[in-house]
């Protein structure tokens, strides 16, 4: 019998009474003022708004009719750095960071030192979780030894301690004949290969998009097809094997083309996209700031409108942060020699919210939906707003205007591509698995 | 100006300034005395992160022909090699309090940073791939001694466009005094997206005999093991500035160090046109113009200290929404 997928820290499930907040989960489906009482970490009762009365043991929350109850958030892509670069992030950290951006569960990417590519390390790694962090994290084993691509790992016992699937993230699966392997033996051991999609020969010496900007300041650049030509080749695989695989952060029209192609001709493919590749441009690259320096790079405006369309049509079915923490002298250095990664998990929905919500490009619902959707991609539950589900939600308030990393950031690092903008719209409390795992410190204070 | 770190910061009013005034220390560098007390006292701090001959050279001449001190600081067999980062290097070093530091690194963007980690004027000798402004600004100082002004004059850059700083830092300076500029090489070493600096991208010599200037980029050897080209002999049958390919009237520049027989051919450098030898010496009194125009003027404060605090950008956003929104 395999493991649970997810595992979470000790919690206090919550007796909470949410009073007059206006709760919007398009898969309820519901869009309407209500209130909404958690008994025990349970959903107990959804109605009216004003209807339900407090009982002694229940903390009120009142959202005057204004504060949004959503769904809690799911990220099907964060960076952890456990083990080994707990400098960088921990699993405490990194889960506090993300409860703060309203998620209730992450899955965490194997590139960490030593890599996630055995069993016992799995079991260690769970073991840890199940002590350190505020919401769910299931982790996403590598599919060969030490990303080297050259080995399968052990996916079959892997699979039975719990792995949600299996990914090389950060790494590409340079061969083809490897990566068929690892979609023939998946008909035996399940779980979702994520890829990380990009032709290194191609890629290889650069550090930004390939483009006017990249010419202008000398650095090298990535070309799209580097990314794009992968994506092709890996979805005819798929197909080829009837395997299931999922494309990690798309970063270009071309890739989104391909996954079009791949899905119009049935095969097993899904994609997440970022909410840098959707609100930035290598434009915002021109100052050199290390912050912008992630992998796949921040590409033209044409290629950040065609994945703007990708999510909305559902091509793209779901937003992944790629939440990439690195210390700050790691950071503080020549564009050049900075590592790749920016953080996300504090920003994403607010980001997101005032970028495209705010300016009419996409229905706060579907937002929504985008930012949970990961969920059910990786065969997991999705945290619906419902009687006698789990409390899984996450109250904001979206006139509220904030600077991002003003009041310092939840995670260890704070190389956030975002820090500095204002940015409307605040997760002020997420619950997760039916306990609060994170209150806005001045919300918290007010309530007081 | 507080520093010089792009080209792009001057417009042509300032590189003009920096010119004359760089014509009037040529003087004195005909002098039997080469020597000003212009910057007497102030500190001039070279830190070199890449070999470097001419560059650094010039930088010490320029500072010593104006009575500064300079220390040379290069970092091989320094605690850089014990793995010091550029913050820490740059701290250390700032303790000394120099006034200015000549920076030249292997990294694009590494002088502006440096700008904001110390209060020394900064001057960027080659940053990457980036920019080399002084050397623009040398080219353009040869250039308009020998052809009076370059208003409308045809300028070819050829060669490894894709590695050289000194192709972008001079395809920006040449169109600001009022240049058209083409660029021809071999298509792997012409980098995609270059055309948006307004110059016209060719990849053979064809058209070559309608260039005023044709001005060749130095073909590092090491280029070869990464196939951008095929091989130096091709290179060389195609995009060798030679006798055959240069007309009488074309003036020939290149910013050194020459590989004969590869980029240029032996007659061309020893030709009346080659003003490879002039460029050299206008180092020296252009670099002697940037060190005077950052030291000597009006002191304007400086700023200084690590990444700027975050309320800042906040106030810089909502002053410019351009800048500070997300795109829509």
């Amino acid at each position: 019998m395999a493991a649970e997928p997810l595992v979470h820290g000790p919690q206090q499930p919550a007796d909470l009474l949410l009073r007059d907040v206006h709760v919007l989960d398009p898969r309820a489906p519901l869009d309407a003022p209500c209130d909404v009482r958690v008994h025990d970490g349970l959903i107990a009762e959804i109605a009216g708004a004003g209807t339900l009365e407090g009982d002694e043991t229940a903390e009120i929350i009142d959202g005057g009719g204004r504060l949004r109850l959503l769904p809690a958030f799911f990220d099907p892509h964060v960076h952890l750095r456990t083990p080994g670069q707990e400098h960088k992030e921990d699993l405490q950290s990194g889960t506090r960071a993300a409860a703060a951006g309203g998620y209730a569960a992450v899955l965490a990417m194997p590139n960490t030192d030593p890599v996630l590519d055995s069993a016992p390390l799995l079991r260690s790694l769970r073991d840890a979780a199940a002590r350190e962090a505020c919401i769910s994290v299931g982790f996403l084993p590598a599919i060969t030894r030490g990303l080297q691509g050259e080995q399968l790992t052990e996916m079959a016992e892997l699979r039975q301690e719990g792995a949600v699937g299996f990914t090389d993230d950060g790494r590409p699966v340079q061969s083809a004949g490897m990566l068929r392997k690892a979609l023939q033996y998946q008909r035996l051991c399940g779980g979702v290969l994520a890829l990380h999609e990009e032709d290194e020969t191609l890629s290889r010496g650069g550090c930004m998009h390939e483009g006017a900007v990249s010419a202008a300041l000398g650095l090298g650049g990535i070309p799209t097809v580097s990314e794009s030509t992968m994506v092709a080749r890996d979805a005819a695989l798929a197909g080829y094997e009837d395997a299931r695989v999922h494309f990690q952060h798309l970063s270009c029209s071309d890739s989104v083309d391909a996954v079009a192609q791949a899905k119009a001709r049935g095969f097993g493919v899904s994609a997440e996209v970022s909410p840098h590749h959707l609100l930035l441009t290598e434009q915002d690259v021109r100052g050199m700031d290390t912050r912008m320096k992630m992998h796949p790079p921040l590409a033209t405006e044409a290629d950040r409108l065609a994945l703007v369309e990708g999510l909305r049509t559902g091509t793209i079915e779901c937003v992944a942060t790629d939440h990439a923490p690195h210390a700050r002298d790691e950071k503080e250095v020549p564009f050049e020699q900075a590592p790749m990664g920016t953080t996300g998990s504090e920003t994403a929905f607010a980001a997101l919210h005032t970028g495209l919500v705010l300016t009419g490009v996409l229905e706060l619902g579907l937002l929504v939906e985008r930012m949970t959707a990961g969920a059910r991609l990786f065969e997991l539950p999705t945290p619906l707003i419902a009687v006698g589900e789990p409390a899984n939600a996450t109250l904001v308030d979206l006139d509220a205007t904030w600077v991002a990393g003003e009041h310092g950031w939840e995670s260890r690092s704070e190389n956030c591509c975002f820090a500095g903008r204002a940015l409307t719209g605040r997760v002020l409390l997420t619950i997760a698995q039916g306990a609060v795992v994170y209150r806005e410190r001045t919300f918290a204070m007010a309530a007081a | 100006m507080n520093h010089l770190l792009s080209i792009e910061d001057l417009d042509r009013a300032a590189i003009e300034r920096i010119v004359e005034q760089a014509t009037r220390f040529a003087e004195v560098s005909d002098r039997e005395i080469k020597k000003v007390p212009a910057l007497r006292g102030r500190m001039v701090l070279n830190l070199f992160y890449e070999a470097s001959t001419r560059t650094r050279s010039s930088f010490e001449l320029a500072a010593k022909r104006l009575s500064a001190d300079v220390v040379n600081f290069a970092a091989s067999g320094s605690s850089v090699e014990k793995g010091e980062s550029l913050k820490d290097t740059v701290l250390t070093l700032s303790a000394h309090k120099p006034d200015a530091i000549v920076l030249r690194t292997p990294w694009a963007g590494a002088s502006e940073l440096v700008s904001k980690w110390c209060s020394a004027a900064i001057v960027n000798a080659g940053d990457g791939k980036h920019e080399h402004p002084t050397q623009a600004l040398l080219d353009v100082y040869t250039l308009r001694r020998r052809l009076g002004g370059i208003d409308g004059a045809s300028i070819w850059i050829v060669g490894d466009v894709a590695h050289s700083r000194v192709a972008r830092s001079n395809i920006i300076a040449f169109q600001r005094m009022g240049a058209k500029v083409t660029l021809a090489g071999p298509p792997t070493l012409i980098p995609r997206g270059i055309e948006a600096l307004g110059c016209e991208v060719r990849y053979t010599l064809d058209e070559l005999p309608s260039a005023d200037v044709v001005y060749a980029l130095r073909m590092q050897r090491e280029r070869m093991h990464e196939t951008w080209v095929p091989s130096l002999r091709e290179y060389s049958s195609w995009y060798q500035i030679n006798g055959r390919r240069l007309r009488p009237r074309q003036v020939l520049m290149h910013p050194g160090p020459v590989n004969r027989g590869v980029e240029l051919s032996g007659e061309v450098v020893d030709s009346p046109q080659a003003v490879i030898t002039a460029q050299v010496e206008a180092g020296v009194v252009v670099r002697m113009a940037v060190l005077y125009e950052l030291l000597a003027g009006p002191r304007e404060p400086r700023r200084s200290g690590a990444r700027a605090p975050l309320a800042e950008h906040a106030v810089a956003a909502a002053a410019s929404p351009a800048e500070g929104q997300l795109a829509s």
